[in-house]
């Protein structure tokens, strides 16, 4: 009698854990409504103009941390290049830069909602018709071709497309069309990689 | 009256502050919406998840119209806010590069580092991409300099270039949008979605 009961008690202690699984999977799957997200999003969008006068930002930060390190390694070639003179002339100081800061922020805030929502965890994230390793590679080239075209088009999704957006800015009209028009315009071609 | 800094009502190295605090902001929002995911975000070319179209449009026509209202209220000088130059080729061009980049790599610059963030490793692997890119097209400047600089416009805004007051403009691009959440919300319906 006395084994049933213990048995009873671990399968209990089974089902409990099992349900407390679920209920922490269901979490990590909550997001916020967009609609309100995008509101948020927008509002500090706002908050950086009014405070800055400048919208938000990702790909400078990327810059400015290659030319910092650039910088220490090998100065000379900094000054030879016309690419980086430009930008050191506009911020002598590549790190003491805006977008280095935000994106800093960007790391914390990211950390903290994934806290808050159970989702830390460290994995490779990809349709299950194709390897992990197919992933990666195809991350680190969408990476690559991503930094090149930010710095041609003068900022990425963020800096040119939402914040050039906000201003009613032509250009930032142009490369939203740009970015958004080829990947639907390429999606047929790598819908392996996503569905 | 806003910008602060560029009114010197705040410190340079107040602003580097506050550039974190938004940076904090910026991120939280991209985690807690699903930008931290390369499945979600690739959802919209197929139909299956609109979080990006959603986010997007909507943080657009939010900061667009909020912005208009504080420049409307003299809290905000638009003239002394950065509007982005429009060079017709490179924006074109760099658009195309960065949306072959989107639908291979699965995130955007802002959108990896809040993948990277809670510790996707497919995120960080797109990080470390960027930085070779931004290396290639620093180094081999003078290949592409000539596109880079080429067809030159100023900073025309859309409401200009249409000559149309701001708010027209602004009131076209809303109509836009919400003409676009009818699709998605559409989209959704129609295609599938499994769970990720």
């Amino acid at each position: 009698m006395r084994s049933y009961k213990s048995f009873r008690q671990i399968i209990n202690t089974i089902e409990k854990y099992q349900t407390m699984e679920k209920e922490n999977k269901d979490r990590s799957r909550r997001y916020l409504n967009p609609y309100l997200g995008g509101v948020l999003l927008g509002l500090v969008l706002i908050a950086a103009n009014y405070i800055a006068g400048r919208g938000l930002g990702a790909s400078g930060a990327v810059k400015s941390v290659i030319i910092a390190a650039n910088k220490v390694i090998a100065p000379a070639h900094v000054e030879k290049n016309a690419f980086y003179a430009e930008s050191i002339k506009q911020h002598p100081n590549p790190l003491k830069n805006w977008l280095v800061f935000e994106m800093a922020g960007v790391l914390v805030g990211g950390f903290l909602s994934g806290s808050l929502w159970g989702r830390l965890k460290l994995k490779v994230e990809h349709s299950p018709k194709i390897t992990s390793r197919k992933r990666l590679i195809m991350a680190g080239t969408g990476g690559v071709l991503f930094g090149f075209g930010s710095q041609l088009g003068r900022g990425c999704t963020s800096g040119s497309a939402l914040s050039g957006m906000a201003v009613l800015s032509l250009g930032g009209f142009i490369t939203m069309a740009a970015i958004f028009g080829t990947a639907f315009a390429l999606a047929y071609f790598f819908r392996k990689n996503w569905i | 009256m806003g910008p602060l800094v560029v009114n010197g009502i705040i410190s340079e190295n107040t602003n580097l502050l506050l550039a974190f605090i938004i940076g904090i902001g910026f991120g939280f929002v991209l985690e807690s919406s699903g930008f931290s995911s390369s499945r979600k975000l690739a959802g919209v070319f197929y139909g299956y998840d609109t979080v990006v179209l959603k986010v997007f449009f909507t943080a657009a026509i939010t900061a667009m119209l909020g912005m208009l209202f504080l420049s409307l209220f003299g809290w905000l000088d638009l003239d002394l806010v950065y509007v982005n130059p429009t060079y017709l080729s490179s924006a074109i061009i760099g658009g195309v590069v960065m949306g072959a980049g989107f639908i291979i790599g699965g995130f955007c610059p802002g959108t990896s580092f809040a993948g990277a963030s809670i510790g996707k490793i497919d995120a960080m692997v797109f990080v470390g991409g960027l930085f070779i890119g931004v290396i290639i097209f620093s180094e081999g400047y003078p290949l592409w300099d000539n596109l880079y600089m080429a067809a030159f416009n100023g900073s025309p805004k859309l409401s200009e270039s249409l000559g149309l007051s701001d708010g027209i403009a602004a009131l076209g691009v809303i109509l836009a949008a919400i003409g676009m959440f009818y699709v998605a919300e559409w989209a959704e319906k129609k295609f599938p979605r499994e769970e990720y």
